[in-house]
């Protein structure tokens, strides 16, 4: 693995089998340093949520080891897990609540994040009046409000029409813009992949193994014309090639590992 | 959607039910009067001689509603108390499988038991007052309480679990902020069905006491035993109409509570 400045998370030669026999992860290497925007593709049933999960530590790996550098850790599910009894604000206030922090800061800290994501006229509604992708602001705020260091994206966008995944992806890169998080994002889009990340890894289907890593070379702001650019559609294509086997990065055949 | 939303639709919410009204009103009249002859019309007296003798009639009115006020208290606090306890025991149940497994069966006992037969028992056990009916309404409506709590304690998303687990929620914290909303429709769901199994409780159980002051059950004993049909059918009416009025009232305050988030909070209904 290559050194790397302020690694935030490092997983190394992760591997994860379930009770059930199955492997889902065989041997897992891979560093996310800081400041970058990291996303991971692959077939589903890679395994690429339980790598998430085994960075969270809400599920232990079976062998090796995934090191989070900081405890500031903003976790977005492909569902927006809102308490649907709750209002907006009472549900962004929620992981502040359950942080301990006094009332005053929690209600500060969520006005704040609701304004981020632009839902302050919403912020009395319960979450079966709000849309679909309404609903995914408010779990994006929900986790704002602790500030994460590290931001965990497990195909949040997957369940969304085109035109309002792209507007998400429009507006989760200014965030990262001005929130300054790192985040590992999870996806089985490559055109959203190469649209929000500074890098993006390529996974194969079970048992998931890392089988390409692709730098995208294209600087922030990101105007969303960029996805129609020559240079995007090439490094898309090559990600796609990769995905569908045509250019397997070497593997070493016994330990399962990609060697970069 | 209830009622109120629909202010000035007074007629398609309330017309039908009316309508039924008024048709069962006529059958019973017909039965009265065409299907019986005069010296058998004890057995479905029409109408208005029920509430000739049994509602106008200023004695056996006092008589009625004081069987019934005894019969509501009955099944009130029987029904705080399944409700009281059966929560508890579904918080219990939820917290750990053996605790499940250990008391569920027993649960379920409450409704294979025939409590019919266990009512003389507790009679001598515990007296025909109070206490002892009101432990047979307690039997009658403890399960769907337990059962529908129960549910709703473990129907939470495991992502919502998740949510918690990150941030290091303890039991008590994912209890009352987690589990508990998320069970009420369940457990609304339950108390409307546990609510006519109390008064059902209330005066079966008092119907074969046949002793002590006398509920509605015994009344209706009473009633029957001596050929009063009139008073017997007003008993009956009367007492599933309180039925109706508690199970009416869950339904309003499922809505009130859970209506505004939760799409399968209860219709009041007519």
């Amino acid at each position: 693995m290559p050194e790397m400045a302020h690694p935030v998370l490092t997983f190394d030669r992760v591997r994860k089998r379930f009770p059930d026999g199955t492997v889902a992860l065989a041997g897992i290497d891979l560093g996310v340093a800081s400041g970058e925007f990291v996303s991971v593709v692959g077939p589903s049933g890679c395994g690429k949520s339980t790598l998430l999960r085994i960075a969270s530590g809400l599920t232990a790996a079976s062998d090796g080891a995934a090191v989070a550098h900081t405890d500031k850790l903003g976790y977005v599910f492909q569902d927006p897990t809102l308490l649907p009894w709750r209002t907006v604000q009472a549900n962004v206030e929620l992981l502040a609540e359950l942080d301990g922090l006094p009332k005053q800061e929690r209600r500060r800290r969520a006005d704040e994040a609701i304004g981020l994501v632009g839902l302050s006229e919403f912020a009395g509604h319960r979450p079966r009046t709000l849309s679909a992708g309404m609903r995914m602001r408010v779990s994006l705020a929900r986790s704002l409000t602790l500030r994460p260091e590290l931001f965990l994206f497990d195909e949040p966008f997957g369940a969304l029409d085109e035109i309002t995944r792209e507007r998400l992806n429009d507006e989760l890169l200014q965030l990262f813009l001005s929130q300054r998080f790192t985040a590992l994002f999870v996806t089985h889009s490559v055109t959203e992949a190469v649209f929000v990340s500074t890098r993006v890894v390529v996974m194969s289907g079970r048992p998931g193994q890392v089988i390409g890593d692709f730098p995208v070379p294209f600087g922030y702001p990101r105007p969303p014309r960029l996805r129609f650019e020559e240079g995007f559609a090439r490094l898309a294509g090559e990600v796609s090639a990769c995905l569908r086997g045509e250019r397997r990065r070497p593997v070493d055949p016994v330990e399962g590992i990609a060697r970069r | 959607m209830s009622a109120s939303g629909r202010r000035g639709r007074w007629l398609p919410f309330w017309g039908p039910p009316i309508l039924v009204f008024l048709a069962v009103i006529a059958l019973w009249y017909g039965v009265s009067y065409l299907l019986l002859d005069a010296d058998r019309r004890f057995l479905l007296p029409p109408p208005h001689d029920v509430v000739q003798v049994s509602l106008l009639d200023r004695y056996n009115l006092v008589e009625l509603l004081d069987g019934l006020w005894l019969s509501t208290r009955v099944a009130f606090l029987g029904f705080a108390v399944a409700i009281a306890l059966g929560m508890a025991l579904a918080v219990a149940m939820s917290q750990a499988r053996w605790v499940e497994r250990s008391l569920y069966p027993y649960a379920v006992m409450t409704q294979t038991i025939p409590v019919l037969a266990m009512v003389p028992l507790f009679g001598l056990w515990l007296g025909y007052s109070f206490t002892s009916r009101t432990l047979v309404v307690v039997i009658f409506a403890i399960f769907p309480v337990i059962a529908n709590t129960l549910f709703g304690l473990q129907s939470v998303q495991r992502e919502h679990h998740d949510l918690f687990t990150l941030h290091g929620a303890n039991r008590r914290t994912r209890l009352w902020k987690l589990q508990l909303p998320a069970a009420l429709p369940a457990i609304f769901t339950g108390l409307r069905i546990a609510a006519g199994l109390a008064v059902i409780g209330a005066i079966v159980g008092d119907f074969f006491f046949r002793q002590g002051e006398p509920g509605i059950g015994i009344l209706i004993d009473r009633y029957q035993s001596r050929l009063q049909s009139e008073q017997m059918i007003a008993a009956i009416l009367l007492s599933s109409l309180l039925g109706i009025v508690v199970f009416w009232f869950f339904g309003f305050l499922a809505q009130r509570v859970v209506g505004g988030w939760h799409e399968s909070a209860g219709d009041p209904g007519p």
